[in-house]
């Protein structure tokens, strides 16, 4: 990188604040042309936010942005298209109702005389993605595009216009190993023709293969810019500001009874195909796999929220695949989903309603019939301090809250009753680092202390290779791999994400005849 | 000058904007008529506001859960219609007992409109037709049906007593329909204040998915509010042919707007969750007394629709200005 070149892309300073709290906080970065710059953070660290204020979704509050030597004020993601800066976010902006050109040239139609000049843009379409290599056909309807496939018409919208700047927010997240390797020969292709390419990744493997410099952000805050050949341990301390030993603590299992039984899951929409898992009292076990891959999709089915084809499900020995999710939850099942804003919490209401929302009809809050207000909220003042809620105040509604608290507030409501199971379902995304260790003491204290039976579910590895005693991993669908305590390594689970070359149970394939 | 307007803001954020139309309106009237402000007037308005405080404490428990009821209209007409219609052929076979025909008409009427709000429970809860939809069609549905059971023309031949005490009766110099509404404001409030049960239709319109992985019958939950909701339309209904001494099929036109009015005007929020019975009453009597004032102001009637219109209106506009006033005072 010669130092007499200017920066392609200039930030200096750059603070966002939404109602009191900094998203990002005076954050430095610079992308030159041609090399790969690697975003690093945790979940909630400001990495989404940095690359929204450059692909021109959000302003910053402060700071300034150099574009090409030139101050840049970006008024809209337009705008930033226009300029040639474009980003591929994991949420795909496609109408899935039209097909790839006319998603191609959404909001930029091409017009002769008033009229769409439908002709051109196809003409246009199919050059832009022949020249990627894409195998598309320009009028194959978008909703039919498999993950891989929108992705792709995705990053050909890019290249609609002159590039300068790709933003790939963890484009590999939803891909297949061949998949993964068919986007870096591209990401190499783009690079060579000057393009600088802002590259946000979990992955140390993908780190390694295609990154040239990594920078670093912890809540919001810049920590440095270091080259692509930094280790992984000094990297991971940069990024949590702790050594992973601080971070996530011992457990001692003591694994009794089995508690939750599943055989021969499988659900109508084949997100889960002839999966057996088993928990026992006294552990954690994790599932582990990619987006899509099934392993959410495992814990609601079983929870019953999605419709099962075929599943034997017994939990303390009662068959409970046909109940409704208040039934299951009053066996002693508690569900904690990923999505706060989704499926966790109302975010209008309190975070007293919400807290013991679960158990309104339990004997400590109401008779029945009658709310016991007063012994609500003294029980809900005890949650709030031992899940030390910040603010302290459970009167405030859910939404006033930081994602950390919201979080805190989801796992009050798990202990507002009696549970023999735990399933957390990512647990810890959008959430800082010192919240995480907080919940990761309280999974370990439902463990140890109370023997509960705990079923992890992450796309966070770190978590899953410190936390449980076994592992299921699951790829497109199956259980890939089952790994006894000795076990759990980054390399196995990671080795099983694909189903690729693997032979998938006898049982599955039964299943998918049927 | 900035310190008044700062405690305003801070009102208007804390109380909602009802306090402000309240006071603003009474001001203007008791400038237009001297009659306004009266003891009298007011108690006048109090009764007159009972049917519309009924309806729109029922349409609360639609709009809680996220939803709404545009049927509440038609439930009062055919409440009216079959009320009357059987309660006078109940009186003409028995013309001895009229309590006896009173009651067979209060059921039957009764019945004829909580009909109407539990079909659209079913619709909306377990056939998840939207709420829209569901209720726009009932209207027509039992209007259709009010029309067809009289031919259009007013249903007479009740009992006078029915009138006499439903109608224009007073316990202790309070009309009788004004205690029932009481009894009812203080059953509801318990309900959504004391039960677990009230909860749920917060949490169901606060978030359905999360109510449900918290294991509520949200189902349940969704069609107890369209049942509720059918059964206070229905009672205010009742009381409303108790007072005019007939029953018709061409009452209750103006109340699906007038109760979605004084519930958005009392901060029921159209996307489910919040909003408070107290000032849900509140609410519907503010639209009464504003009812009660053009009239002693002589505003023609027409106009008078015009202005509840424009009033609903202004009122979401202002509660969307409190809520950005809300956004930067956080900042």
């Amino acid at each position: 990188m010669g130092m007499n070149r200017s920066p392609l892309l200039e930030l200096t300073g750059v603070t966002r604040e939404y109602s009191g709290y900094r998203a990002l906080d005076s954050v430095d970065f610079t992308l030159n042309s041609g090399e790969v710059h690697v975003l690093f953070g945790e979940n909630g660290a400001g990495k989404s936010t940095l690359i929204s204020i450059i692909a021109g979704a959000l302003k910053a509050n402060s700071g300034q942005i150099r574009f090409k030597g030139q101050p840049l004020r970006l008024s809209s993601v337009h705008h930033a298209r226009k300029l040639g800066i474009s980003a591929v976010f994991q949420e795909f902006s496609l109408v899935p109702e039209l097909t790839v050109e006319e998603n191609l040239f959404l909001g930029a139609e091409e017009t002769r005389y008033g009229c769409l000049n439908r002709t051109a843009m196809h003409a246009r379409a199919t050059e832009v993605l022949a020249r990627l290599g894409f195998q598309l056909r320009p009028d194959a309807s978008t909703a039919f595009l498999s993950r891989a496939e929108q992705q792709m018409v995705e990053i050909a919208k890019a290249f609609r216009d002159d590039l300068s700047i790709l933003i790939l927010d963890e484009p590999t997240a939803s891909l297949t190993e061949r998949e993964t390797r068919d986007l870096f020969s591209l990401v190499d292709h783009v690079k060579s023709q000057h393009v600088g390419i802002i590259y946000i990744t979990h992955r140390m493997s993908e780190i390694r293969q295609i990154g040239d410099r990594i920078t670093i952000l912890r809540d919001g805050k810049f920590i440095d810019t270091v080259k692509a050949d930094t280790s992984e341990s000094e990297l991971v301390r940069m990024m949590t500001g702790k050594v992973i030993d601080q971070i996530f603590p011992a457990i001692r299992f003591k694994p009794k009874k089995e508690v939750l039984k599943i055989r021969d899951l499988s659900t109508t929409d084949k997100s889960v195909i002839g999966a057996s898992i088993s928990v026992r009292s006294g552990e954690i076990v994790g599932i582990a796999g990619l987006v899509g891959s099934g392993k959410s999709e495992i814990a609601r089915s079983c929870f019953g929220l999605i419709p099962k084809s075929a599943a034997e499900i017994t939990f303390n020995g009662e068959e409970i695949g046909h109940l409704s999710p208040r039934e299951i939850l009053d066996r002693g099942l508690f569900y904690i989903p990923a999505d706060r804003r989704e499926e966790g919490l109302m975010m209008m209401r309190n975070a007293r309603e919400n807290i013991v929302l679960p158990a309104l009809t339990t004997p400590g809050i109401s008779s029945g019939m009658v709310l016991k207000r007063k012994a609500e909220k003294v029980r809900v003042k005890k949650l709030a301090d031992r899940f030390n809620l910040q603010p302290s105040n459970p009167e405030l509604d859910a939404g006033l809250f930081s994602g950390g608290n919201q979080q805190k507030i989801m796992l009050a409501k798990c202990q507002t009753r009696k549970v023999d199971l735990f399933i957390f379902d990512e647990p810890t995304v959008g959430v800082d680092v010192g919240t995480r260790t907080a919940i990761y003491e309280f999974i370990r204290d439902l463990c140890e202390m109370s023997g509960a039976a705990i079923l992890l579910i992450s796309s966070d590895l770190p978590e899953i290779l410190h936390l449980t005693h076994r592992v299921y991993v699951m790829g497109g669908g199956y259980i890939t791999a089952e790994l006894e305590p000795d076990e759990i390594a980054e390399e196995k689970i990671l080795k099983h994400f694909f189903r690729d070359g693997s032979v998938p149970q006898k049982a599955s394939i039964e299943h998918d005849l049927n | 000058m900035s310190k008044i307007i700062h405690f305003l803001k801070l009102a208007l954020v804390r109380l909602g904007v009802l306090p402000f139309l309240l006071l603003i309106a009474v001001a203007i009237f008791t400038f237009l008529s001297d009659n306004f402000l009266t003891g009298r007037n007011l108690i006048n308005v109090v009764r007159q506001s009972t049917y519309l405080t009924l309806v729109s404490m029922g349409q609360m428990f639609a709009l809680l859960t996220g939803g709404f009821d545009l049927s509440v209209g038609t439930i009062l007409a055919l409440t009216s219609v079959v009320g009357a219609t059987s309660m006078a052929m109940a009186y003409a076979a028995m013309p001895d007992s009229a309590m006896l025909s009173i009651l067979v008409g209060i059921l039957a009427g009764g019945a004829a409109g909580t009909t109407i709000g539990i079909v659209n429970g079913i619709g909306i809860s377990l056939l998840n037709v939207s709420p829209f939809m569901m209720s726009l069609g009932m209207a027509s549905v039992g209007f259709g049906l009010a029309l067809y059971l009289t031919g259009g023309t007013p249903v007479y031949g009740m009992p006078t007593e029915y009138g006499d005490i439903f109608g224009f009766g007073a316990i202790y110099g309070l009309p009788v329909p004004v205690v029932i509404t009481m009894v009812l404001i203080i059953i509801l409030y318990f309900i959504l204040n004391w039960t677990p049960a009230g909860r749920y239709f917060y949490a169901v319109g606060g978030n359905i998915k999360a109510a449900r992985l918290s294991g509520i019958n949200t189902r349940l939950t969704l069609f107890s509010a369209y049942a509720l909701c059918g059964l206070m339309a229905a009672i205010a209904g009742l009381l409303l042919t108790a007072r005019l001494d007939t029953g018709e099929a061409n009452i209750g036109a103006t109340m699906p707007l007038e109760s979605i009015a004084a519930c958005v005007i009392a901060g029921v929020s159209l996307r489910g969750g919040i909003g408070r019975l107290e000032n849900v009453v509140f609410g519907a009597l503010f639209i009464g007394l504003v009812q009660n004032g053009m009239n002693l102001a002589r505003i023609e009637s027409y106009l008078q629709i015009v202005v509840i219109g424009v009033l609903l209106i202004l009122a979401v506009v202002a509660d969307q200005l409190r809520l950005r006033l809300v956004a930067t005072m956080r900042n």
